[in-house]
């Protein structure tokens, strides 16, 4: 432990975003621990939601889909539908238009809805019901007869294995199958080897508010209110698919109710409701069911990994092999790049890894909280775990003894890095010095103790971004931005932002969210709004005190601002700012073209205890520490990773979506048979802090995104504590009964 | 789910002459409400039996103990009588459900819960919609789930057409107190033990070959009628009341509920344990287990062989093997025999049992 102990005392800092008092941390602007603005809005039902909303005349619309995964429509009968009351309009394949090809993504799917008689996948939309009430369309729905010649379904087990298309295919994020030095070598000459197989399981987002779209047409216009984490993406494929001018189409989003990735890109309701509208001259709203969310919205695809690790004595990796695969749709080529986290984690002097597919009569799997380094780092989190017992080595001294300080794919440096501090000071929180490494030493009464712990790693995602500050006579500023609000405290973060750069109090700012007429934002996709969105909005309030200065011809005090504009009798004046990025493009990864690799870090670190006899592992303690760039909001910072553990800890014991291969259908489509963690599951105080850290490559504020971060490593973790408490590995997630029980 | 009418029933005779003609009977809803929006029941009638007087109480008189049918599982949980006298019972409906539904789940309507089988659940407005075959859904049509993936399915008593399992926590405490059920009737009252109120695949077969079997099924048996009938209530008649003795075992009494979530899921398996031990001997011991068959599971033999026996790791061992030497999970399901011998154990040291 000799490393650890030298970085414990070289700590610079921490910021403790525990609910005692904070450590220090300034009253107002950036880094203040306050709650957020909208908080009292949403908890007294003020803040509204897009289903909410109900324009005169509005026709509510269910969607029909297919009971079967595989086969084709022969025959649509919507006679008895049409007949049942207040049903105006049953729209088939028959009556969709003629649309242009959208651009995958941010339109999730490649085939639009309705647009052939073959069904790939259950829950595909069949036909349109629209009512005057919802009750009416549900029952009319009910009435629509399909006849469907069923085929034997495709799933994921008995698939294919492809290689994805890398040209046109938009979710290619990285080289499929990166490799350097000589991997067969490094595996010859190792003291140590491991290889095992580890899979995570298909599950769904789950997010609180059900998708929902209210389309309307007014004047050629399309106007739409949706929840979604992505408006921007929204009015790009509907203009491609409706070919008309982007700013033809208006994207109102006044909060979203979370969302996990489901709402980022651009799923079937949101191109059927505004193709309805136009067809019947009405407004139509489409709300998904929570069982249509199952179906209408994206998964995370199941993952299935193939680890194989060397070491030398010494506990240095010498050869590492990561090769996965996810399952993927008919019409297009999702790819989970579960080793994407093993890319960038370790120092490795030999790699190969390779990016596969299955494809199976499934609807399109997409982003889920963590896409990527969440199921993968389960996976190489696991077999470092296994290499640390194989070596009769402590799984902590394993990574600090594996280290880097660049990015072992790209070579470049980190733009900051802080992951050591975090491994040592979780390890002090948790009490790592008092472990025990041999499995099954620590008991207490009926049941077994374990400590288990698990590195994190997340690609930094970076937007391109547009702002406006405009500041008004009476002494407040406004913040106006093209995103949305899912619960994460961006309305609070950007008055911060303008807080601390004016030297004001964050209450005389209010930030204005929700709509595409606003300047053109980040998706709230990838933790990159506050990195994106905040850089632009700073930016934006520096260019507002340019402006203000020129105009006073002299160098000003935000206090003077009042009178200078009374004086000169404006009553508003505003700035924009932007944060762009290298080689202009929209959007880029890992550091994109910078001369730095860009990541987030983290250390995890758990205490469980196992009852044998009845099957039942329960976790007792977490701990978390990371390094994720300057904190915002330690508050809202903080709510991020305790909500990312427990997804976390949801992956590991808990969510899965089975299927069922003989008919390509979930298993349970709705909430009573998908189990999410609840609040008994989860200890009282699960320990978080940050490292203090300001990293000046990857914005202009000093952060990288956190929102991702908080679920890597969690599930590594769970399971190696497990393992401590009982000599049991679990390969596959989520943990159940069988792999414990005596 | 489509419209239907909605009364309240002013009294007990005409709640059950409407559930005879068809109408759907409704108390706390938590149950009736998923059905109809699943497809699984749709009626044109709806009746609320929620105001009906007298039955909703919790009394004890003497050594007996009477909980009325539309009593919630909170007032229930809450009520110190079975606190202190059926630990067992309270336990059972505070594991039952979460905090919100326990404040409307009736006790009358909660052993009448279906099976939690995905397949059965299925979302299908119509049987033609359903999207794999369910005998209870569409009689004749198979059973998806005796090869599929229902980790609740039965260890025993159910058949090829059906592997369903009863859910009800309640009941499984009911069982183990020997509690009766009072049934109101189109034909007036009667009592039976909790113990025959349900019915497993196989007791339901046999019981289709019967004059109360017809009856049951109100004419004809179809092809499967083991996954049809789950309980001998007959048509229109309504549970008013439970009733039970209390004795030193129902004091010393316990509930343990298995399962993945710590709280508001369906059990794995579960075990009521009721005990009578003294200087080490049991004197008398009522086990039933809950989720492992279509209705509560009692250990009788088990009960007959720990009797004037200490209880010690090896005898409780041997007698839990017995106990399972005829259960049958489907494949892949050995380990749910393990956890059900798990919650027994986990029940008798809870109810105060020391294990030699």
């Amino acid at each position: 432990m000799t490393d650890m102990h030298k970085i414990e005392t070289a700590l610079t800092g921490i910021i403790v975003a525990d609910d005692g008092a904070p450590l220090a941390l300034p009253e107002n602007g950036i880094g203040s621990p306050q709650r957020r603005m909208d908080g009292p809005d949403k908890v007294t039902g003020q803040a509204t939601y897009a289903g909410e909303d109900m324009p005169n005349g509005t026709l509510h619309a269910v969607l029909v889909t297919s009971p079967v995964a595989k086969g084709r429509i022969a025959a649509v009968d919507t006679g008895q539908a049409r007949a049942a009351p207040g049903v105006v309009r049953v729209l088939t394949p028959a009556d969709m238009p003629t649309l242009g090809s959208p651009s995958v993504p941010p339109t999730a799917q490649s085939k639009l809805p309705m647009s052939s008689l073959d069904i790939d996948y259950e829950g595909q939309p069949i036909a349109i019901v629209l009512a005057e009430t919802l009750e009416q369309a549900e029952a009319g729905a009910g009435l629509v007869r399909i006849g469907i010649e069923r085929a034997k379904p495709a799933v994921f087990d008995t698939a294919e294995v492809e290689v994805p298309p890398t040209e046109g295919n938009g979710y290619v994020l990285g080289e499929l199958d990166p490799a350097h030095g000589d991997v067969d070598a490094g595996f010859a000459n190792a003291a140590h080897r491991i290889e095992a197989t580890y899979t995570t399981p298909t599950r769904h987002h789950n997010m609180m508010e059900p998708s929902a779209t209210l389309a309307e047409w007014r004047g050629g216009d399309l106007h739409l209110n949706d929840a979604t984490q992505w408006s921007w993406g929204l009015q790009l494929s509907l203009a491609g698919i409706f070919d008309m001018e982007p700013s033809r189409i208006h994207i109102r989003c006044p909060y979203t109710g979370g969302g996990f990735g489901a709402k980022g890109y651009v799923w079937p309701h949101q191109i059927l409701a505004p193709i309805a509208a136009r067809i019947v001259g009405r407004p139509v709203k489409l709300n998904l069911t929570r069982t249509g969310c199952y179906t209408g919205c994206g998964y995370q695809s199941g993952t299935q990994s193939r680890l194989r690790l060397a070491s030398d004595a010494q506990g240095h990796l010498t050869a590492v092999e990561h090769h996965t695969e996810n399952v993927t749709s008919v019409s297009d080529d999702y790819i989970e790049f579960a080793n994407m986290g093993t890319r960038g984690m370790y120092a490795m002097p030999a790699y190969r890894m390779t990016t596969r597919v299955r494809r199976a009569n499934v609807g399109t799997p997409t982003a889920m909280r963590a896409p990527h380094e969440g199921p993968g780092m389960f996976a190489l989190e696991s077999a470092m775990d296994e290499l640390a017992y194989e070596i009769g080595m402590d799984p902590l001294e394993l990574r600090l003894a594996n280290y880097t300080d660049s990015d072992p794919h790209s070579g470049k440096p980190f733009s900051s890095n802080k992951l050591r501090e975090a491994y040592a000071e979780g390890a002090r929180r948790i009490g790592w010095s008092d472990r025990v490494h041999e499995p099954r030493s620590r008991r207490d009464g009926d049941k077994l103790l374990g400590l288990g712990m698990a590195g994190a790693i997340m690609t930094t995602f970076r937007n391109a971004s547009q702002a406006r500050v405009a500041m008004t006579p009476d002494g407040r500023f406004t913040v106006e931005v093209g995103s949305q609000e899912i619960g994460t405290g961006t309305r609070t973060i950007f008055a911060q932002v303008v807080a601390e750069r004016l030297g004001i109090p964050s209450e005389r700012v209010t930030v204005v969210l929700g709509s595409t007429d606003l300047p053109p934002a980040s998706a709230t996709l990838g933790s990159a709004s506050t990195i994106s969105i905040g850089s632009a909005v700073a930016t934006a309030t520096d260019n507002l005190k340019t402006r203000l200065d020129d105009m006073a011809g002299r160098e000003t005090r935000p206090d003077e601002w009042p009178d200078l504009l009374a004086r000169l009798g404006v009553d508003r004046v505003q700035a924009e700012g932007a944060f762009t990025l290298p080689g202009d493009v929209s959007f880029d990864a890992h550091g994109g073209q910078t001369d730095y690799s860009m990541h987030t870090w983290g250390a995890v670190f758990v205490e469980m205890e196992v009852d044998e006899i009845t099957g039942i592992a329960r976790m007792r303690r977490a701990v978390a520490a990371y390094s994720a760039g300057r904190i915002l909001n330690p508050v809202t910072a903080r709510s991020q990773m305790i909500g990312g553990i427990i997804f976390g800890y949801g992956r590991a014991m808990l969510e899965a979506s089975p299927m069922d291969p003989r008919y390509g259908r979930y298993l349970s489509k709705n909430l009573s048979g998908v189990q999410l963690p609840v609040n008994a599951d989860i200890p009282r105080n699960i320990d978080v802090c940050f490292i203090e850290e300001h990293d000046p490559h990857a914005s202009a504020i000093g952060v990288r995104g956190i929102g991702e971060l908080g679920e890597v490593g969690v599930a590594a973790a769970i399971t190696n504590a497990i393992y401590n408490a009982t000599g049991k590995r679990v390969r596959d997630l989520p943990v159940h009964f069988e792999h414990l029980i005596a | 789910m489509k419209n239907f009418a909605y009364a309240i029933a002013p009294d007990i005779s005409s709640a059950s002459e409407a559930a005879v003609q068809g109408a759907q009977l409704v108390a706390g809803g938590t149950e009736i409400l998923n059905w109809m929006r699943l497809g699984i029941v749709s009626a044109d009638r709806v009746i609320d039996i929620t105001r009906l007087p007298e039955l909703s109480s919790i009394d004890r008189q003497g050594d007996e103990i009477r909980i009325g049918a539309l009593a919630t599982l909170n007032q229930i949980e809450g009520s110190d009588i079975v606190r202190q006298d059926a630990p067992v019972l309270s336990q059972a409906c505070l594991l039952a459900a979460s905090a919100q539904l326990r404040n409307r789940a009736t006790i009358g309507g909660n052993v009448l819960q279906k099976t939690r089988c995905p397949y059965f659940r299925a979302e299908a407005a119509t049987g033609d919609r359903m999207p794999w075959p369910c005998n209870k859904r569409v009689p004749g049509s198979g059973c998806s789930a005796r090869e599929g993936d229902f980790s609740r399915a039965a260890l025993f008593g159910a058949t090829e057409a059906c592997v369903a399992t009863q859910p009800s926590d309640p009941a499984v405490a009911l069982v183990a107190l020997d509690a009766e059920v009072d049934l109101v009737g189109p034909s007036g009252s009667r009592s039976i033990p909790i113990t025959r109120f349900h019915v497993t695949q196989s007791e339901a077969a046999d019981l289709a070959r019967t004059r109360e079997g017809r009856r049951l099924l109100g004419g004809d048996a179809p092809e499967t009628p083991d996954a049809l009938i789950e309980n001998r209530l007959m048509p229109g008649e309504i549970i008013v009341a439970y009733r039970f003795s209390v004795d030193t075992a129902s004091r010393n009494s316990a509930y343990v509920k298995l399962r993945e979530r710590e709280s508001y899921e369906y059990a794995m398996a579960s075990a009521a344990v009721c005990l009578d031990q003294s200087a080490g001997q049991v004197r008398q011991a009522r086990v039933a287990l809950g989720s492992i068959a279509q209705k509560p599971w009692r250990l009788s033999g088990a009960e007959a062989a720990l009797s004037g026996q200490t209880l010690d790791e090896a005898r409780l061992t041997s007698v839990l093997a017995t106990a399972f030497s005829d259960a049958e999970p489907l494949p892949h399901q050995d380990y749910k025999v393990k956890v059900a011998q798990g919650a027994v154990r986990r029940a008798l040291t809870k109810a105060g049992g020391s294990i030699q």
